[in-house]
């Protein structure tokens, strides 16, 4: 049985471990390894293991380490959501399509958080192309929630939120495009974060919707979430989307500080359509921030409800043309013996996706069709301004906004699976603030029947600082994010 | 029936940048297949554009140098069609926001006049890959070499009414963007490729009629040809009744016929919209005086310039003027011999013929414009005769030396000193007593005729060093008096 601490330590414990030479990389590597080796199989997280690079790169942190060199991630082993391109690891997507892609290039997420030390231990799961909410489209199969074995972990960053609550690795990325990173977290019971757009590069990552992707930072606490987004963000010459904004060390902005600290509650995020239970939970976590020095503030943000609406038509018209390189020409997925050219697209394509994502590549056409343009992608384009101006007039009056991350706990696989809608609809507090590019978490608030429940906190753009910091305090003041699933290495 | 041809031409023009529009691979032509394709213009996954500046700069100066608006904030979009050698399945091109809008181009017709032509647009977009078919049987090979290539394509408003004025519009266009040094203008190799937009009305009316589009022409003489086969096409459709399809067609040179494009082929519904991987190029006026500042005389002004200053007629202009480098040899010449005419007619006479015999671009001749102003200034200083001067210029271009260099090293100094001469014809008189009976027997318009057969003599003698019109005087002088 693994030593319990080192799989439940913050990144800083790791680090003064590692620094002080009590640990070795390698010895915590294999450690989180054999996690992975022993109990992967009943969750289904982690897809590609890099056992032996992993072992590797592990003894050169360990060179640096006994230089009495590295930084805060040094040493420390990391799963990546399998969307980010890992050079001469293959790079699935979650599809049958790349099933055996290999990319001759790191992204920059990855070549970032290796400069800074980090080991990857393997790649996690997720939804196919990162369509989905519950990790069911994967090509390699559903992926467990540690909380719960019949449950969907959420997703699409679902195999990311998985390992990481069952304790696989202390520090996983994800990607958010509509809350794939802040979903899952809050099913899983773990804090994630989505960056401002463009806070951190895209360069390298398998793009869904190129105007809402944005990759995260997804660990055991906020702190945790900090030490990585340093490591991650910053301009990039290859992202022109990428901002020239300073990067802060988060970790150490950290204070617990909100002494009048105003934070909007959205009535729209509190109506009928939210689990009672689930509202209990957030208004009890805000109060928590209350008692700490926050003032809460009733705010609206009245054109929430279009959210889902617009989503569902710029990030489908983006993701059919990001996907049309699919085609079974250069890499990729080719059926066997094409008769002609448009034999080998429509088998290659229709052989390699999935119901999901095919479903969303003819939404997507069809929204962008002659004749459909202004009526969708055009009126979705303008909706779409106005709700980054609902955020705009709110944060005039509040520093922080909150609510709850996911209408409800983890539900049963299957549950939602012939119902797109109702599937679409777990995304309905976390796709505005894709639309509106602005950051946003997810910290676990405590459990309804066993089962996680987060608050989402949003910031101002490029103030990932203040909801780090909000996240921080209520981590100091409670121990939700300290709960562990009666999993594996945690069962009781 | 009276059909009135109307006209739009779209170009593609490639422009000269190092590297292609989005990404660092290299533009040169002629490479191995795929060598110059990076992860970006393979569109492997997750790989993104990251936009040329030097393109933009291109483009601008384009616009500014047909006068046009510049757009303020143009757009990237997104045209999206299946195909294999566009890899991302989709091309970068700009539909709703060009970076150059409006403009007028005074194109110079072949006899001096101009010919406002609109511009409706120039939009930045990147090149697709080649499918190979001839290589490997039963299957296509692809080669992205071209794929990310920076285009600009220019649009023009229907306003050509014949063959000749597209032609004209071509040359004046190729003419300016070499000057501009925004392409290189090498058609052969792809630089620039043109669609033609035709349709035909009745002459005296305003309506267009339906039109066709020939795709890709790449010279200026298919051009001219695709434009009478589609037209006589249309026309014997017209005439008996017919109707025009709207389509797309093929100019095929060897049987010169346009054949319709197999529907597959032809365009459907691009779904364009803005591509989210790039920001809105925003140029700023500072930008555009910046690259205003760097633009060179452009072909109208130095055509009048021509004239004007260096006296020489709108037809030499004409000539000279729209290859850049031929006008800037030209001007080196004048700088060195001051002789503008004659170094008009030895560039455009002599020297062109024998750099098209050879195959040879000005900008490599061998015989250098100093080296042509030396051989010119020999001639007006009476030193060479127009036949020696040939002769120089025949050693010169065969790289043996500056034109006095060989005037010494082969004595080919013009004679011009009377008293040598008396002598010389003196001796060709007294030696050929019979020719001379023969010239005092003859009358005046026979006479003209005999006195070549001195001349003849007198130049082989003297080696053709002569000077010619003094050697005449001086022999007709004591030929006549021989009677």
């Amino acid at each position: 049985m693994p030593d319990n601490d080192v799989l439940t330590a913050s990144v800083s414990e790791l680090h003064r471990m590692l620094s002080a030479r009590t640990i070795s990389s390698e010895e915590l590597v294999s450690t989180y390894l054999g996690q992975i080796e022993a109990e992967n199989e009943a969750l289904n997280a982690v897809i590609t293991l890099c056992r032996e690079q992993a072992l590797a790169d592990a003894r050169e942190a360990d060179h640096v380490l006994s230089r009495g060199e590295g930084n805060p991630l040094t040493g420390i082993p990391l799963l990546h959501k399998d969307i980010f391109c890992t050079q001469g690891v293959r790079t699935t997507c979650g599809s049958h399509m790349l099933e055996t892609f290999e990319p001759a290039y790191d992204a920059t997420v990855v070549a970032k958080l290796k400069a800074a030390g980090t080991v990857t231990l393997g790649k996690c799961n997720m939804d196919e192309f990162a369509m989905g909410s519950s990790n069911e489209t994967s090509y390699f199969g559903a992926v467990k929630n540690p909380w719960d074995l019949n449950c969907v972990p959420g997703g699409s960053s679902g195999g990311s939120a998985a390992a990481l609550a069952a304790g696989f690795a202390p520090l996983v990325t994800g990607t958010d495009t509509g809350g794939s990173i802040r979903q899952p977290a809050s099913l899983c019971g773990i804090t994630g974060l989505k960056p401002t757009y463009g806070r951190v590069s895209r360069l390298g990552i398998i793009a869904f919707a190129s105007s809402l992707d944005q990759a995260g930072p997804m660990a055991r606490s906020a702190e945790d979430c900090a030490h990585m987004l340093t490591a991650m963000s910053g301009i990039d010459a290859g992202d022109s989307t990428s901002a020239d904004r300073a990067v802060p060390d988060f970790a150490a902005a950290l204070n617990g500080e909100i002494e009048g600290l105003r934070i909007g509650i959205p009535r729209e995020y509190f109506s009928e359509a939210l689990n009672p239970e689930v509202r209990e939970r957030i208004m009890a976590a805000l109060s928590v921030l209350e008692k700490a020095g926050a003032r809460l503030v009733d705010i609206d943000l009245p054109h929430t409800h279009y959210a889902i609406a617009t989503y569902y038509v710029i990030a489908p018209a983006e993701a059919s043309a990001n996907l049309a390189r699919y085609d079974g020409v250069r890499f990729g997925h080719r059926c066997d013996a094409p008769i002609d050219l448009e034999d080998l697209y429509l088998r290659s394509r229709s052989e390699g996706f999935g119901e999901e994502v095919q479903r969303r590549i003819l939404v997507g056409t069809y929204a962008l069709s002659s004749g459909f343009y202004d009526a969708y992608f055009n009126k979705a384009q303008q909706v779409r301004r106005i709700i980054a101006e609902d955020f705009h007039r709110a944060f005039e009056m509040v520093d922080v906004i909150a609510g709850p991350s996911a209408p409800n706990v983890a539900f049963e696989r299957g549950a939602k699976q012939q119902d797109p809608v109702a599937m679409y609809m777990e995304d309905i507090y976390t796709l505005a603030v894709n639309l509106a590019g602005l950051p946003g978490l997810s910290t676990p608030a405590g459990l309804i029947n066993g089962m996680p429940v987060g608050l989402q906190l949003i910031g101002k753009a490029f103030d990932e600082t203040t909801i780090l910091n909000t996240a921080h305090r209520l981590q100091q003041d409670t121990d939700w994010h300290t709960i562990r699933p009666n999993f594996g290495a945690f069962q009781s | 029936m009276n059909w009135e041809i109307v006209m739009g031409l779209e170009v593609h023009l490639q422009l000269a940048t190092q590297s292609k529009i989005f990404s660092g691979s290299a533009t040169q032509f002629g490479a191995e297949p795929n060598c110059q394709a990076d992860p970006v213009d393979l569109g492997m996954p997750g790989m993104l554009p990251v936009l040329n500046e030097e393109a933009v700069r291109h483009a601008v100066t384009f616009g500014l140098g047909i006068g046009a608006k510049i757009g303020e904030r143009s757009v990237f979009d997104r045209k999206n069609y299946f195909y294999p050698d566009l890899p991302k399945g989709y091309q970068v091109s700009q539909f709703f926001a060009p970076i150059v809008c409006e403009g007028v181009f005074d194109v110079a017709m072949p006899d001096g006049s101009l010919l406002p032509i609109r511009i409706t647009r120039a939009h930045l977009e990147e090149d697709a890959g080649k499918s190979v078919h001839d290589i490997f049987p039963r299957e296509t090979g692809i080669d992205l070499n071209r794929a990310g290539t920076p285009l600009l394509e220019i649009v023009t408003e229907p306003d050509f009414r014949t063959a000749e004025q597209a032609v004209a519009y071509l040359k004046a266009l190729h003419s300016l963007v070499t000057y501009l040094g925004i392409s290189d203008g090498n058609m052969a190799e792809g630089s620039m490729r043109c669609d033609i937009n035709i349709s035909l009305r009745e002459r005296g009316t305003d309506a267009l009629g339906t039109r066709t589009e020939i795709k890709n022409v790449n010279s200026f003489r298919f051009v001219e040809r695709a434009i009478h086969v589609e037209c006589e096409r249309q026309a014997d459709i017209l005439d008996s009744g017919g109707r025009i399809i709207q389509e797309t067609r093929l100019y095929d040179a060897e049987q010169n016929v346009t054949r319709s494009m197999r529907s597959k082929e032809v365009a459907n519904d691009y779904r364009y919209f803005p591509e989210p991987d790039l920001l809105p190029i925003e140029i700023d006026a500072d930008y555009i005086e910046a690259v205003r500042a760097t633009l060179p005389e452009l072909p109208g002004a130095k055509r009048n310039r021509f004239v004007s200053d260096y006296g020489l007629s709108e037809y030499d202009a004409t000539l000279l003027v729209p290859n850049h480098a031929m006008a800037s040899f030209f001007e080196a010449v004048v700088d060195h011999c001051h002789a503008a005419k004659p170094a008009a007619n030895w560039i455009l006479g002599d020297l062109s013929g024998a750099l098209n015999r050879a195959d040879i671009a000005i900008e490599h001749s061998p015989l250098s414009a100093q080296q042509l102003a030396g051989l010119i200034s020999r001639i007006e200083d009476g030193t060479l005769s127009s036949k020696l001067a040939k002769q120089v210029f025949d050693a010169m271009w065969e790289g043996l030396g500056d034109a006095d260099e060989i005037i010494e090293s082969r004595g080919l100094k013009q004679v011009s000193d009377a008293g040598a001469l008396e002598t010389m014809v003196a001796e060709v008189i007294a030696a050929n007593p019979d020719q001379v009976a023969q010239y005092v027997a003859a009358d005046e318009a026979k006479r003209k005729k005999l006195s070549g057969f001195f001349v003849g003599q007198i130049m082989k003698a003297s080696q053709g060093q002569a000077n010619p019109q003094l050697l005449n005087q001086l022999l007709l002088e004591k030929l006549d008096a021989q009677s």
